[in-house]
């Protein structure tokens, strides 16, 4: 069933607001949703009107990542999924896109950013976050690794020390922590932060855009020069463990909603 | 003043002259009539003494996106033979001036082809190149194989022209197909640049040089050492020679005439 709303975008003094909408299942990514998300930062790449961006997520929670209940992960060796495929589709050309549209990028993270969720948060330019929201970078509990640049845009932001802390524990990562390790611009009140973000926004639309536009250019190139290698290493490396005993595991525990029993292969 | 032509711009800068393929609908395909133009626009640039160095551009979506495919899916073996449509490559082979190719967006096919038969290749972030005949069931032939080879080697050269795939600029520039990388926005001036350098200097010596560089395909290093070597002998007969050496000698910066 394709729900056209699952991803709105309105359009204010210069911003273009887009809104993931799938509120029930926290936002999570089904393959739709990841496509329509492409699509929307296609739209407001080539409109001239749309001078920065927002991206939120409706209801409680900013974006959980992959919907685990909704893997069409396409075709691997034998029985297994092909993650590699699905994040070269899917997730990276999100990421590569965010970082190359020469618009400013605020995330309003109004709750919860688990998995490809909190990669999404991290991709973009600023972040505007909820008092009340999380991290968490939930791969590994799934017998993943971190995807969408998690890898990289993480541990450059906070080192490799605190990045693999985070990854290798899964645990939720409070905004206030979040904060203090330097990944958030602005912390709000829950009920302010979309509103917070677009006024951000609205303010950096009015700016100098191709001065921006330029800036973040020359950012990227001194931050993430090897962008696009690294997103396809990423994908390298989950298909290998996409093909893992303890994804499966992972999955399955998930969704029976028990702990996983991982025996490390 | 220069020709005016129907599918490519030229201009003339000071000593530069530039050629921008202009088919923006086709994305600068490479009909016969195009490279028909550009023939006669390099052999009216070649024979003009002004000119130094000449730029090849396209537009910033497309360097030119292969040839004009519709125009020969139809021949025959024997027809296409006789059609001859290679010849006109030839004589781009044959100008005597260094020709830079400033590459924006597509240079794919016949696009690749004709950047690589020119004498030096910046390429903008957006540039994309490869050979994808292949993939419509035939082989480059305007030179893909014999040139893409030399410049990056058997196994990069296989991989690309019998998948088809396209790299990109930064690939381009790892594995030496292209000389520069550059933004978009300055991919001209960056070439200019490059052609002013050039122009400044003995143009009877640039003439030579790139003669003597391309030899290096044709010949052994026996034969290359010599045709280098007679190339050297016949500038010290040129007034640009004299003055070259006389300024150096004299610790000054040289003042050539093309003479």
């Amino acid at each position: 069933m394709s729900d056209e709303n699952i991803l709105l975008i309105e359009r204010q003094d210069g911003v273009a607001i887009i809104t993931l909408n799938r509120p029930d299942k926290l936002n999570s990514f089904n393959d739709e949703l990841t496509f329509k998300l492409q699509d929307a930062l296609k739209e407001v790449e080539k409109d001239d009107s749309v001078r920065s961006i927002v991206i939120t997520g409706a209801g409680r929670g900013f974006c959980a990542g992959q919907d685990l209940q909704n893997r069409n992960f396409g075709e691997g060796q034998g029985k297994r999924a092909s993650l590699g495929d699905s994040i070269r589709r899917r997730y990276n050309p999100i990421v590569t896109k965010i970082r190359r549209l020469e618009k400013p990028i605020v995330a309003a993270v109004n709750g919860v950013a688990a998995g490809a969720g909190m990669s999404l948060a991290l991709a973009c330019d600023f972040r505007i976050v909820a008092d009340n929201a999380s991290f968490i970078q939930s791969f590994t509990k799934v017998g993943l690794i971190p995807d969408s640049g998690s890898t990289f845009v993480l541990p450059r932001m906070i080192g490799p020390t605190k990045a693999l802390e985070l990854m290798y524990s899964a645990e939720k990562l409070e905004a206030q922590t979040a904060f203090d390790l330097g990944l958030i611009n602005k912390l709000v009140s829950s009920d302010t932060v979309l509103s917070e973000a677009i006024e951000f926004a609205a303010k950096l639309a009015k700016g100098p855009s191709k001065a921006f536009g330029l800036t973040k250019r020359a950012v990227n190139k001194a931050i993430f020069p090897d962008l696009e290698e690294l997103l396809e290493y990423e994908a390298q490396l989950q298909e290998i463990a996409g093909r893992s005993d303890d994804f499966e595991e992972g999955v399955k525990a998930f969704i029976e909603k028990r702990q996983p029993v991982y025996s490390g292969k | 003043m220069t020709m005016t032509y129907k599918t490519i711009l030229t201009e003339i800068e000071g000593n530069i002259a530039i050629i921008r393929l202009n088919r923006p609908k086709a994305l600068n395909a490479l009909s016969h009539e195009l490279m028909g133009e550009l023939v006669e626009a390099l052999n009216e640039f070649d024979r003009d003494d002004k000119v130094r160095a000449i730029i090849l551009t396209g537009s910033d979506r497309a360097f030119a996106a292969g040839a004009d495919i519709k125009e020969m899916a139809d021949e025959d073996t024997v027809s296409i033979m006789l059609k001859d449509q290679f010849a006109t490559w030839d004589r781009v082979r044959q100008c005597k001036k260094p020709i830079i190719a400033a590459v924006s967006g597509f240079a794919l096919g016949g696009g690749c082809e004709l950047a690589m038969t020119c004498d030096i290749i910046i390429a903008a972030e957006s540039a994309q190149f490869g050979q994808p005949e292949i993939n419509i069931g035939v082989i480059p032939g305007a030179g893909g194989t014999q040139r893409l080879t030399r410049a990056v080697g058997k196994y990069k050269a296989m991989e690309m022209i019998l998948t088809g795939r396209p790299i990109t600029a930064s690939e381009a520039l790892q594995i030496g197909l292209v000389n520069k990388v550059v933004a978009n926005e300055i991919l001209l001036d960056e070439a200019r640049a490059l052609a002013e350098e050039i122009a400044k200097k003995s143009p009877i010596a640039v003439r030579l040089a790139k003669e003597a560089i391309l030899k290096v395909f044709d010949t052994s290093i026996t034969e290359g050492l010599e045709f280098e070597r007679k190339n050297f002998y016949m500038l010290f007969s040129s007034e640009d020679q004299k003055e070259g050496m006389k300024a150096f000698i004299e610790k000054r910066p040289a003042a050539f005439t093309g003479r």
